[in-house]
């Protein structure tokens, strides 16, 4: 059967997730679009770098960074009395680092495709760089933001390496309907496994196919 | 009242630029050179787009910049009138929003009736007012850009090739409109054209660029040459 608390906890992990990387993510994706720095490549390779490790080793990297035994867990045990590993704050913290590359590179490569003359005809038009931000880049980047949020929350749903390494596998809090899958199919119950696996490929597939189909649908409208 | 405007700028670096320039109220010049003698970015260098080494850009009394007293001005409160090359509209907006960007310290309602009447002055039927750029013609995208760039009562209009994208007739129809608003106007109007005879149809009078370098010479006080008139 289909294991109904595991979905659901998948389903606020995304949510949450979400709401946590968007604004950092359209500030980053933004700032990487706009400006030149020192040490902008390097953190354009950070960006990706969740994308290119074995989930594993993210995992065990962040295990270790964020274990009971680490100054980061030391920490948070002292000051908030929490523990990172092993929880829903550890899958949050988790789930918003291996999502990073997700969500700042659509972002910053909507950002990048948006004519430098627009930017320019809005200054000359009075507009403030927070006012051209709101009323000009916003809505024109909106389709490869789209694209972010939507790549962000399926990817999320499905991730398993990482959740399963900082946060095991525990019903209720940590057991995601990806590691639910792998369970199933561990116990033989290959029927659930099914059902599970069929829903995260629809789930997935009618998002990136809607989002998709709404990037370019604006586009055609725009004429670009 | 509008005023004179008064260039004396320089630009190192990657754009070398040198160009003094005078333009009265009223008075329409025409700049012309070769492509890549440096109009275009004289005219940003004026507007404030790009930084100026040293000089000074003022329009009577208003200092739009001047680096010896360390004044640079930022582009969006010089109020300047600016026509781009290729119109640089917003492709997300239709025609009336387009010009009531520039109106945005008005109420939604004033600044979309003022982009209106504009757009009426520059026969865009109300239909074509609710159509995005790229559903207009070239001629209709420049008469969005000019009621833009004229909305927001500019101390200056200064135009980059904005006839190079448009077909010869409804050229010579954007050129009566442009003649008749400069004079109901009475602005500072900077044309930038590779196309000599549209300089000598439209201008008071002509400036050479020539590898960078620009130089009005005339004295404060030479009679304005009339504009030939529309045949």
């Amino acid at each position: 059967m289909m294991d109904g608390q595991a979905l659901v906890l998948s389903l606020q992990l995304a949510v949450v997730t979400l709401l946590v990387l968007l604004p950092g993510g359209l500030w980053l994706g933004r700032i990487l679009a706009v400006r030149r720095f020192p040490g902008k490549s390097l953190i354009e390779a950070l960006v990706v770098l969740p994308l290119v490790l074995p989930p594993t080793v993210l995992g065990y990297y962040l295990l270790v960074a964020m274990g009971g035994a680490s100054p980061l867990g030391r920490f948070f045990m002292d000051t908030f009395g929490l523990t990172l590993t092993f929880n829903f704050l550890g899958l949050v913290i988790a789930s918003v680092i291996f999502n990073i590359p997700f969500m700042v590179q659509p972002v910053q490569r909507a950002f990048e495709a948006i004519p430098e003359n627009l930017n320019e005809a809005a200054a000359v038009s009075g507009l403030s760089a927070w006012q051209t931000f709101l009323r000009v880049q916003l809505p024109l980047a909106w389709p490869g933001i789209l694209t972010a949020v939507v790549l962000t929350f399926v990817h999320t749903l499905g991730e398993f390496g990482v959740v399963l390494m900082v946060g095991g596998s525990i019903p209720g809090d940590t057991k995601t309907v990806a590691i639910a899958i792998y369970d199933r199919v561990q116990a033989f119950d290959l029927a659930s496994a099914d059902r599970m696996a069929l829903l995260l490929l629809t789930l997935s597939l009618v998002a990136v196919a809607a989002s998709f189909l709404t990037a370019a649908r604006m586009a055609r409208r725009r004429g670009s | 009242m509008a005023h004179e405007l008064v260039v004396d700028i320089r630009q190192t670096g990657s754009i070398p630029l040198r160009g003094a320039l005078r333009c009265a109220p009223g008075e329409l010049v025409a700049l012309i050179g070769a492509s890549g003698a440096g109009k275009t970015s004289f005219l940003r260098a004026v507007a404030g787009l790009i930084p100026v080494t040293s000089g000074i850009v003022r329009v009577g009394e208003d200092i739009w910049c001047d680096t010896e007293r360390r004044i640079c001005m930022p582009v969006a409160q010089r109020h300047v009138g600016f026509v781009f090359q290729n119109y640089a509209l917003m492709p997300h907006l239709n025609a009336l929003e387009n010009v009531a960007l520039s109106l945005l310290h008005l109420s939604t309602r004033a600044r979309l009736a003022e982009a209106a009447r504009w757009l009426d002055k520059l026969a865009l039927t109300a239909d074509e007012q609710r159509r995005l750029p790229q559903q207009l013609s070239g001629g209709q995208q420049q008469r969005v850009a000019l009621a833009r760039a004229l909305v927001r009562s500019p101390k200056v209009l200064l135009m980059d090739e904005p006839f190079s994208a448009v077909d010869y007739l409804n050229r010579k129809t954007l050129y009566r409109v442009l003649q008749e608003l400069q004079r109901e106007l009475s602005l500072p109007v900077v044309l930038v054209t590779h196309d000599l005879q549209e300089a000598q149809r439209l201008a008071n009078r002509l400036v050479v660029m020539e590898n960078g370098v620009l130089s009005d010479d005339l004295p404060d006080t030479d009679p304005l040459i009339p504009p030939q008139a529309v045949v």
